[in-house]
């Protein structure tokens, strides 16, 4: 019980990080959103075993972070909380690819834990940037550049409503849990069957409610558009911003620099 | 003819489920009339405000709003007239910031982006809700939800104002602010509440349901004082009119 509540205050968290006046704040929702896009891209792109050319593209979140006024523990339990899901996806590699494919001193590393420890790297580098899209823009100013860069206009209604409703809707489920929590002793009252009742109590209390939100569109004129009323104006730095970035991904894509720097101070000690 | 006009003939209304919830309605409500719609729960008070801006239709009888009948062609002309604040502020605020919520009326009626601008404004102003404009609406207090609630409304400048239970779930001192900012308002005011202290101060006029039928019309002071009507009704002399129980006890 207690944990719906917290992660729910962490979400509003996410939310009033959106809230600060700093020089990332202050950019183009837009171009934070393409350079974030561009980042995702660069790092997915790579080879199954790549390890070492992801590294350097932790510049990325770590300079936001610091620009943004972002706390990076917050940010990293965020991360932790997803990790899971990349853990799953990733954890099969080890068994099902056993080639040796890196050296170490005498243990032989297996294609399948490089290809883990990689997938790994990105999904960190790219569920950090995703999450600092958010704490640096905030979910709605995000939505509007996706309306103004061409999404699809169902799908930013979509994803708007979800992130307005997620609060009603969670603070509902609190208040059925709660009140079964309440008249349930030693463990009765809470089995599986109450639960079920209760999730389908919590659909019928949702659709209820989205059929009253639709009155309250019609009743002030609403007819299958919303309109979004915010002009966004494109600066110049938002344009450095994003080229900058962009040009940076790009060529950490192409030339692996922790290569071209080892075999430069190679070079040197020569 | 004025065109503040409410006209409610023989409303009749039936729930798919069977209930019948209204059972032959009818009143005339002419401009500016502050008018108080009480009546015991489940006394078809909902139902009725539902059928004054077209989210229900008729089954049988008519709604007149300014001297047009309420119908599949006027549906737009009717809301655009009359202005809905819905009971739970949740329902009524979905749009993801404030400022939006309350530009979204406007919007619809295709005004031009200035004058939005200058409407959403003077809106929030009115409420004295300025200073939330740019909030996420569930970070607000249940008063101030209520309160961008009517502003939201009112930014599509309506002539009838129609609220179902406006006061609900306020603290005291808020719901003081919000009759006190109702009682400004030129409107013609419907406003269906279980508040009879409410109607004591803000309505001129009450009308009592009973099971889907009108049982009183008049004025409110009136409706208030009869004890024997508002015992049949499910209802109670609201408490400005009933004696102070310690001077009572002190003078008996």
């Amino acid at each position: 019980m207690g944990n719906i509540e917290s992660s729910l205050l962490n979400i509003g968290y996410l939310e009033t990080l959106s809230y600060q006046q700093t020089p990332l704040h202050r950019l183009d929702p837009r171009v934070k959103l393409l350079t974030t896009l561009v980042f995702i891209i660069a790092v997915v792109s790579f080879g199954k075993y790549e390890i070492t050319g992801l590294i350097p593209f932790i510049i990325y979140p770590v300079a936001l972070v610091a620009v943004g006024n972002l706390p990076p523990t917050y940010l990293a339990r965020k991360i932790l909380l997803a990790a899971p899901f990349a853990f799953f996806i990733g954890i099969f590699n080890p068994l099902l690819d056993r080639t040796i494919l890196v050296h170490l001193g005498s243990v032989g590393l297996s294609g399948g834990w490089v290809s883990f420890a990689s997938i790994m790297i990105r999904f960190t580098l790219t569920v950090s940037a995703a999450l600092i899209l958010i704490a640096g823009t905030g979910l709605n100013a995000v939505c509007l550049a996706l309306d103004k860069l061409g999404a699809p206009r169902s799908f930013v209604m979509q994803l708007l409503f979800l992130y307005r409703y997620i609060f009603v809707l969670t603070d509902e489920a609190l208040r059925l849990v709660r009140a079964r929590a309440l008249r349930s002793f030693q463990g009765r009252g809470m089995g599986l069957k109450v639960f079920s009742s209760m999730i389908g109590q919590l659909l019928l209390r949702t659709l209820d409610r989205a059929r009253r939100i639709h009155l309250a569109m019609l009743s002030r004129g609403f007819a299958g558009r919303i309109h979004l009323l915010r002009p966004l104006r494109l600066r110049g730095r938002d344009v450095a911003f994003l080229l900058g970035w962009s040009t940076l991904f790009v060529l950490m894509r192409w030339y692996n620099i922790p290569h071209l720097l080892g075999n430069w101070g190679a070079e040197l000690i020569r | 003819m004025s065109h503040h006009l409410v006209e409610v003939k023989d409303l009749q209304y039936t729930y798919p489920d069977g209930t019948a919830a209204l059972k032959g309605v009818s009143f005339l409500l002419t401009h500016g009339e502050a008018v108080a719609i009480i009546g015991a729960n489940g006394a078809g008070k909902s139902t009725l405000l539902l059928h004054l801006n077209g989210c229900l239709m008729p089954q049988a009888g008519a709604v007149r709003i300014g001297g047009l009948p309420l119908n599949k062609k006027t549906l737009s002309q009717v809301r655009r007239t009359v202005g809905m604040v819905f009971q739970d502020p949740d329902d009524q605020l979905f749009m993801p910031i404030v400022y939006d919520d309350v530009a979204f009326g406007p919007l619809n009626l295709g005004l031009p982006p200035e004058e939005v601008d200058h409407l959403v404004l003077d809106s929030l102003a009115t409420v004295g809700a300025s200073h939330l404009k740019d909030r996420p609406p569930y970070r607000l207090s249940g008063g101030e939800k209520r309160a961008v609630a009517i502003a939201s409304v009112l930014a599509m400048s309506p002539s009838i104002l129609v609220m179902d239970e406006p006061t609900s779930s306020l603290d005291p001192k808020t719901r003081r602010q919000l009759i006190e900012l109702l009682k400004t308002f030129k409107h013609t005011r419907i406003i269906a509440t279980h508040d009879l202290d409410l109607v004591l101060d803000l309505c001129s006029r009450a009308i009592v349901f009973k099971e889907g039928r009108v049982v009183a019309d008049g004025p409110a002071l009136d409706i208030l004082q009869n004890e024997e009507l508002l015992e049949s009704s499910s209802l109670e002399k609201p408490l400005g009119l009933q004696g102070c129980p310690v001077c009572r006890a002190k003078s008996g």
